[in-house]
């Protein structure tokens, strides 16, 4: 393990003078070097650096590594869950859609906060009481380990993939204008952090960056929004008509526009926000941080309001970007007429706009910790899926020792990191915040409906769950393929030929997995059927009292 | 952990009264969340129009209201919720549990 300290310090160290001799040579927008960015970044940096070295004397046993020995409270992990949710792809995605097209971007606002009443009434507390470490703990609860476990592990690695892919891409663009800096190299140093933070830290190095993030990137957005009223004289009516004039779609970024062709569409989008939320494995993940069922109700009322705000205050944002960056000169490209460095910069600009040089190298040091925090978390949960579900259970069949268990996640957070940098840089070109829709499709289509019905649904079985999960996770992939956004932007076939006509197939896959998990599980009558079935009632008695529920670790 | 099987929990009063009744609250308000979501949605889908229509001679539009509505019912019904929960739920727990011992 020191070797591997010192490897990866050496590699961190190795990159600091390259970024004092980057020069933005190429297309990307050249910024004089920003120093007080850079050193509220390092500041964050080395703080939350002590924070992993302490954390890491910590985190001895695997349960203290998944899931910080239980010992969060609700209050912290209702502000870790939002600091783990409020992706970088939220905050300049969405204030960029804002930016972009007004009024749409609260549709992709409004939804991925709704998935977070339906998590507390169907999924939070069950989740708690039946897991321990994973999502899989839950959904393999009664049924056949191996096969649920690789299911699960899978559909957890293919959401995380995709939502890493978002969150390179932010902080690369992100870096790129800041610094000047080649947006390889941004890539390649939140890679190399978030190995840092889980391989040494665990979940309680994750927790306390996502705590401090969520802190920063509130505080940071209230400013902004109350400086962009402020502006106005706190007229809601003179910041959207001063709005209306400037765009030049005028009043049509007041209403719904052109984001949403269609209802099919609407509708699709809408059930991957929703249930996708209730889905994804680093979110899931979370709940098993706290002492009991209660403190897990807590930390989602705590995470919805502290989200549902920040979507506010996104939106508040966006027009103030439209007012005040979309008219001032110094922001726009003169030869494209379009916003410097793409219209996910809209935030950024407007920092600078309403906070001077100062403000916009805070902004940008808590956009880039915001993009280090959600990496981690998803670090976290593809090793743990790794470790925990596959190395673990499938293969060593539960005989292993917590030291292999965890030698191996940390093995598994290094490879995830190398991946993440080489897709971060594959995937240069896209937009984040559509990015992420794929990934909440995927969760909504495979690991919810798993979910789900693992803890609901009596007639779950082995063969049911493992089918039609499978079912939902390929054809969300392969829906997705032949969308417009792959088929046509990413492929490069021509515009209209895509198979697959909405941007979005949760809808479709959603249905095909519900509908596949009950027909192979109604059809199943083998003997591992009567297994699965007859655990249902053990295994509800405990989801609803927490009977017998992992507590706290004692130390 | 308890003392008693699942058997013994399943036939208590009490554990049946909160499995029923947090069962038909979680799931009344998980549709009410879902009419309330897809119903906005629905608009967006069907008629983009009614919330581009302005709020008297204002450039807002009903759009902006009916989208902090949907935000705002959000975390209202989940504080609905673990209101609920905290009170009657976590009694009759600590209560089944107590019993099982």
């Amino acid at each position: 393990m020191n070797r591997l300290k010192m490897w990866l310090v050496t590699a961190l160290l190795a990159a600091a003078p390259m970024l004092a001799y980057a020069e933005g040579i190429e297309g990307g927008p050249k910024q004089a070097t920003n120093w007080s960015a850079i050193g509220m970044f390092i500041g964050f940096v080395c703080l939350t650096l002590c924070i992993t070295y302490w954390a890491a004397r910590q985190t001895k046993s695997a349960a203290q590594f998944y899931s910080a020995g239980g010992g969060i409270t609700g209050f912290q992990n209702g502000i870790a869950i939002a600091g783990d949710y409020m992706s970088a792809a939220s905050f300049l995605g969405i204030s960029g859609l804002v930016y972009l097209s007004g009024y749409d971007g609260l549709i992709y606002s409004v939804g991925f906060l709704v998935g977070w009443p339906v998590v507390t009434f169907l999924i939070a507390e069950p989740l708690r009481n039946l897991g321990k470490f994973t999502f899989a703990d839950v959904a393999s609860f009664r049924l056949g380990q191996t096969e649920t476990r690789i299911l699960a592990a899978l559909g957890s690695l293919v959401t995380v993939a995709f939502y890493l892919i978002a969150q390179m891409v932010g902080a690369g663009k992100l870096i790129q204008i800041l610094f000047g800096l080649d947006y390889w190299m941004a890539v390649v140093i939140v890679g190399v952090l978030m190995i840092i933070y889980v391989t040494f830290g665990g979940m309680l190095a994750t927790t306390w960056v996502q705590i401090i993030k969520a802190v920063l990137l509130l505080s940071g957005a209230s400013f902004m929004a109350f400086a962009v009223l402020l502006h106005f004289g706190f007229s809601l009516e003179a910041m959207f008509s001063t709005a209306v004039q400037a765009h030049p779609k005028h009043l049509a970024i007041m209403a719904p526009g052109t984001l949403v062709s269609n209802p099919v569409s609407a509708i699709s989008l809408g059930l991957a926000l929703i249930f996708g939320t209730a889905g994804l494995p680093h979110i899931l993940m979370r709940f098993f941080t706290v002492s009991d069922a209660k403190a897990a109700r807590k930390s989602v009322f705590v995470a919805t309001g502290l989200i549902g705000y920040f979507y506010i205050l996104t939106f508040i944002i966006g027009f103030g970007a439209i007012t005040l960056v979309m008219t001032n000169p110094a922001f726009i490209d003169t030869a494209t007429h379009a916003i410097k460095g793409g219209s996910n910069m809209a935030a950024i600009h407007l920092a600078n706009a309403v906070g001077g040089n100062l403000f916009l190298g805070f902004i940008s040091a808590v956009a880039f910790a915001t993009i280090l925090a959600v990496v981690s978390g998803l670090a976290l949960a593809g090793a743990s899926a790794i470790s925990h579900d596959l190395f673990a259970t499938v293969i060593r069949k539960g005989r292993v020792d917590e030291q292999a268990e965890m030698r191996v996640s940390k093995i598994a957070t290094v490879c995830l990191g190398v991946l993440a940098i080489i897709l971060g840089i594959v995937f240069e070109n896209q937009n984040v915040a559509f990015m992420v829709g794929l990934a909440f499709c995927i969760a909504a289509s495979c690991n919810f409906p798993v979910l789900l019905l693992s803890i609901y649904w009596r007639g779950l079985t082995t063969r049911g769950a493992l089918i039609g999960g499978l079912l939902g996770l390929s054809s969300a992939v392969i829906m997705v393929i032949l969308s417009p956004a792959v088929w046509e932007q990413t492929i490069g076939h021509a515009k209209g030929t895509a198979p697959f006509p909405y941007e979005n197939p949760a809808l479709f896959s959603m249905t095909i997995a519900f509908v596949g998990i009950w027909l192979f599980s109604k059809m199943d009558n083998s003997a591992r059927a009567k297994i699965d079935r007859d655990g249902f009632d053990a295994q509800f008695v405990r989801c609803q009292t927490g009977i017998g529920a992992t507590g706290a670790s004692a130390h | 952990m308890a003392a008693q099987g699942y058997e013994a929990i399943q036939r208590n009063p009490k554990y049946q009264e909160l499995v029923r009744t947090r069962s038909a609250f979680g799931w009344t308000l998980t549709i009410i969340t879902l009419v309330i979501y897809l119903g906005f949605i629905l608009l967006i889908g069907y008629a983009p129009k009614f919330l581009g229509i302005p709020m008297g001679s204002s450039v807002m539009t009903l759009g902006l209201p009916i989208g902090l509505f949907v935000i705002v019912s959000a975390f209202v019904l989940v504080g609905i919720y673990v209101r609920r929960a905290n009170s009657t739920y976590d009694s009759l727990t600590r209560a089944i549990v107590e019993e099982s011992r």
